[in-house]
């Protein structure tokens, strides 16, 4: 059965699920319950579920996560929203410090499924702290799982995968991917969470990216068609662990690789894939990897957002780079 | 001097009861304590102090990374520890040697976190004591939440003092300073959850003292999060085991958190990579060693009438034990690769899982050579 939803919806029909399948899965977060959240991705569920299950907690991002680790000792599969990713960095410590590390000091003695659901990036216009996008810290964080659905579809599967996993998951949902509309297969039938995935052929030169820059980066395809060239285009999906084999699979039939991300480009997740497609497809590529990325400044006020972010015509003009070697 | 009108005792320095009316309701629970559990608690100070004392010798001998002793503190942990319940989870820092060996855990699992063998030490539900957490302050947001899973799980406030279960968390008085445990008082009180916090005020963070962490008693602290909130003499292993017995008690009935300051002091250093000269008088140290945990209740003991033989199978206990621990030390072996790779995650997970096969095969390339 497939129903057309936007991401949002599709989230939440994704936690309406979880949590009728398993009475440990708790959602916990700001503004979440009554309101059903700054963004209403959790509409209805306090409702449903009740306030131990949906639980508007106390605006305390480190006190939301640290919680969430002590009800995950107890067996509970803690959900959490932070309600922006500007707003993360009050957790960062009990994440990359507690949350990444606990499994491994547990030595496989207890699990720790705690799902960090982080609405971000760029394109709504928001005031400072609402554009971010943070990924890379959390990708870098050894013990963290980090993925990035792009479509309402991946939205309603990938969420439900993540609070399956028995890891502590970092969920970013691309703000600007939470209204547009798309088919969701609503049976149980998804791909593995970490597979990244080729969500358009083509032969000349592929482009990679995750959430909200996929839209624009098929956007770029679509126009590039119209002049003649064939782009190939990666959702990665997944931004640790990276499934790398359709991304070299693909470079290996175009020859050539840009990489798109709102994030600053320095010690990026789009770095990353640099480094290790050189690595791998070195005698395939017939121009350097380039990444096409938010500048190295924090996100700008948001008049100049437009300025800042990665648009059709940057990706153009690196897909135009890389085809002039 | 760190006493205030607030503190409440039931054992002098001399080793006397002290009458008051404001101690009654303790008094009442000591009273019922048999001469057994009494011996008991004398027994785990002085073994664990005296574990402690091969520890921090084991250190100075290259045997350990760090030590970090507990010296002084042994009243304040050994009456808590005894007041809990064998079902409640007891969240500790990283100084709670006696409050670790009363729940059954070999000591040796904290001499491996020590000597670099592990990062963990042990499985925190065979012993209801969670792991060590070396960074100040984390796990009172922990024993929060683990303490709200106790509410939604509807075990506790049921009436049943044998099954209903508490958590009880350990932290000192720099932790207080720390975001974290603001945010844990905030939580526990705004969900009413069963769970004590035991601070143990030792009256220095490393070489900060006390007065630069708060201007007012700390206890005082947990009163302005609505928490009610006691300060205890920590060196009296009485009154830490009758407040603590009461404030599980009435977590555990579904009162809401309760809060204990143990007005203590670290008679070591903060670890073995700390020098106490450069930042504290010695007439300071004099005037805690009057208050020692261990003289006092000794003082106690022996007015009761415990004969010489106990105290010297207590003595000899404690040097046994030390030399178990020395001989045990000597013998730990590193871990495997195993430990580094195998529980990052607890399901696949390809990079880990690549990145050991690698390093195996690099070791294995140098046939046994490196």
């Amino acid at each position: 059965m497939t129903e057309n939803l936007s991401m949002a919806k599709a989230i939440n029909l994704g936690l309406q699920r979880a949590l009728a399948d398993d009475p440990k899965v708790l959602l916990m977060g700001e503004d979440i319950g009554t309101l059903g959240g700054v963004f209403r991705v959790t509409e209805g569920l306090k409702k449903e579920f009740g306030e131990n299950r949906v639980l508007d907690t106390p605006l305390a991002e480190s006190g939301i996560v640290g919680t969430a680790i002590g009800l995950a000792m107890r067996g509970y599969r803690p959900v959490c929203e932070i309600q922006f990713e500007g707003f993360v960095f009050p957790a960062f410590d009990q994440i990359v410090t507690q949350l990444a590390k606990q499994t491994t000091r547990h030595q496989g003695t207890q699990s720790f499924p705690v799902v960090i659901r982080i609405p971000y990036g760029g394109h709504i216009g928001a005031v400072e702290h609402h554009q971010e996008s943070p990924e890379a810290y959390f990708a870098h964080t050894a013990g963290l799982r980090v993925i990035s659905p792009a479509t309402p579809n991946d939205g309603f599967h990938m969420i439900q995968q993540a609070i399956t996993s028995n890891d502590p998951v970092i969920f970013l949902e691309p703000k600007a991917r939470y209204w547009p509309k798309g088919d969701v297969d609503m049976s149980n039938a998804a791909a593995p969470m970490h597979q990244s995935r080729v969500v358009r052929t083509g032969t000349d030169i592929t482009l990679v990216g995750h959430g909200a820059m996929v839209a624009m980066m098929l956007d770029a395809a679509e126009v590039a068609q119209s002049e003649g060239v064939s782009i190939e285009v990666v959702d990665l999906r997944s931004l640790s662990p990276i499934d790398y084999d359709p991304i070299i699979a693909s470079v290996q039939k175009t020859g050539r690789l840009v990489v798109c991300q709102e994030a600053p480009g320095n010690a990026s997740v789009g770095s990353e894939i640099a480094s290790t497609v050189a690595e791998h497809a070195f005698y395939y590529l017939n121009a350097p990897v380039l990444r096409v990325s938010g500048f190295d400044v924090p996100f700008p006020p948001a008049n100049l957002e437009g300025l800042y972010l990665p648009d059709v015509d940057r990706i153009l003009d690196a897909v135009d780079r890389a085809r002039g070697y | 001097m760190p006493y205030t009108e607030a503190t409440l005792q039931l054992l002098s320095i001399d080793g006397t009861l002290v009458e008051s009316d404001r101690t009654a309701e303790y008094r009442a629970i000591v009273d019922k304590l048999g001469d057994d559990q009494l011996r008991e608690f004398y027994r785990h100070m002085v073994t664990t102090r005296r574990f402690d004392i091969e520890s921090g010798n084991l250190q100075r001998q290259g045997q350990l990374a760090l030590w970090i002793p507990s010296l002084g503190q042994e009243a304040a942990q050994v009456g808590s520890a005894f007041a809990s319940r064998p079902q409640d989870m007891i969240f500790p820092s990283y100084r709670e040697h006696a409050v670790a060996r009363i729940r059954g855990i070999d000591p040796i699992h904290i001499i491996e976190l020590l000597r670099g063998v592990t990062n963990g030490g042990w499985n925190p539900n065979d012993f209801n004591v969670r792991l060590y957490t070396l960074v100040l302050g984390s796990q009172t947001l922990h024993a929060a939440g683990y303490a709200m899973g106790i509410g939604f799980d509807g075990k506790s406030g049921t009436g049943k003092v044998d099954k209903d279960e508490a958590t009880m968390v350990y932290f000192g008085d720099g932790a207080t300073s720390e975001g974290d445990v603001s945010e844990a008082l905030v939580f526990a009180q705004s969900y009413q959850a069963p769970i004590v916090f035991f601070l143990q005020n030792n009256q220095y963070a490393i070489s900060v003292p006390v007065v630069r962490q708060s201007r007012s008693p700390l206890y005082k602290r947990g009163e302005g999060f609505g928490i009610e909130s006691y300060q205890i003499d920590g060196n009296d292993v009485l009154i830490s085991y009758a407040v603590t017995r009461t404030a599980l008690d009435a977590a555990r009935a579904g009162e809401g958190p309760r809060f204990i300051e143990a007005q203590t002091y670290r008679l070591g250093a903060h670890t073995t990579s700390d020098d106490p000269t450069k930042y504290r008088e010695q007439s300071e140290e004099d005037y805690w060693k009057e208050r020692d945990p261990i003289a006092r209740f000794e003082k106690f003991l022996r007015t009761k009438g415990e004969s010489d033989t106990f105290f010297a199978e207590v003595k000899q206990e404690g040097e046994d034990l030390a030399s178990d621990i020395r001989t045990r030390t000597l013998t730990l072996t590193a871990p495997t690769i195993d430990v580094m790779f195998d529980h990052v995650f607890t399901d696949d997970h390809p990079v880990t899982a690549a990145q050991k096969k690698w390093l195996v095969e690099y070791e294995k390339s140098f046939g046994g050579e490196r």
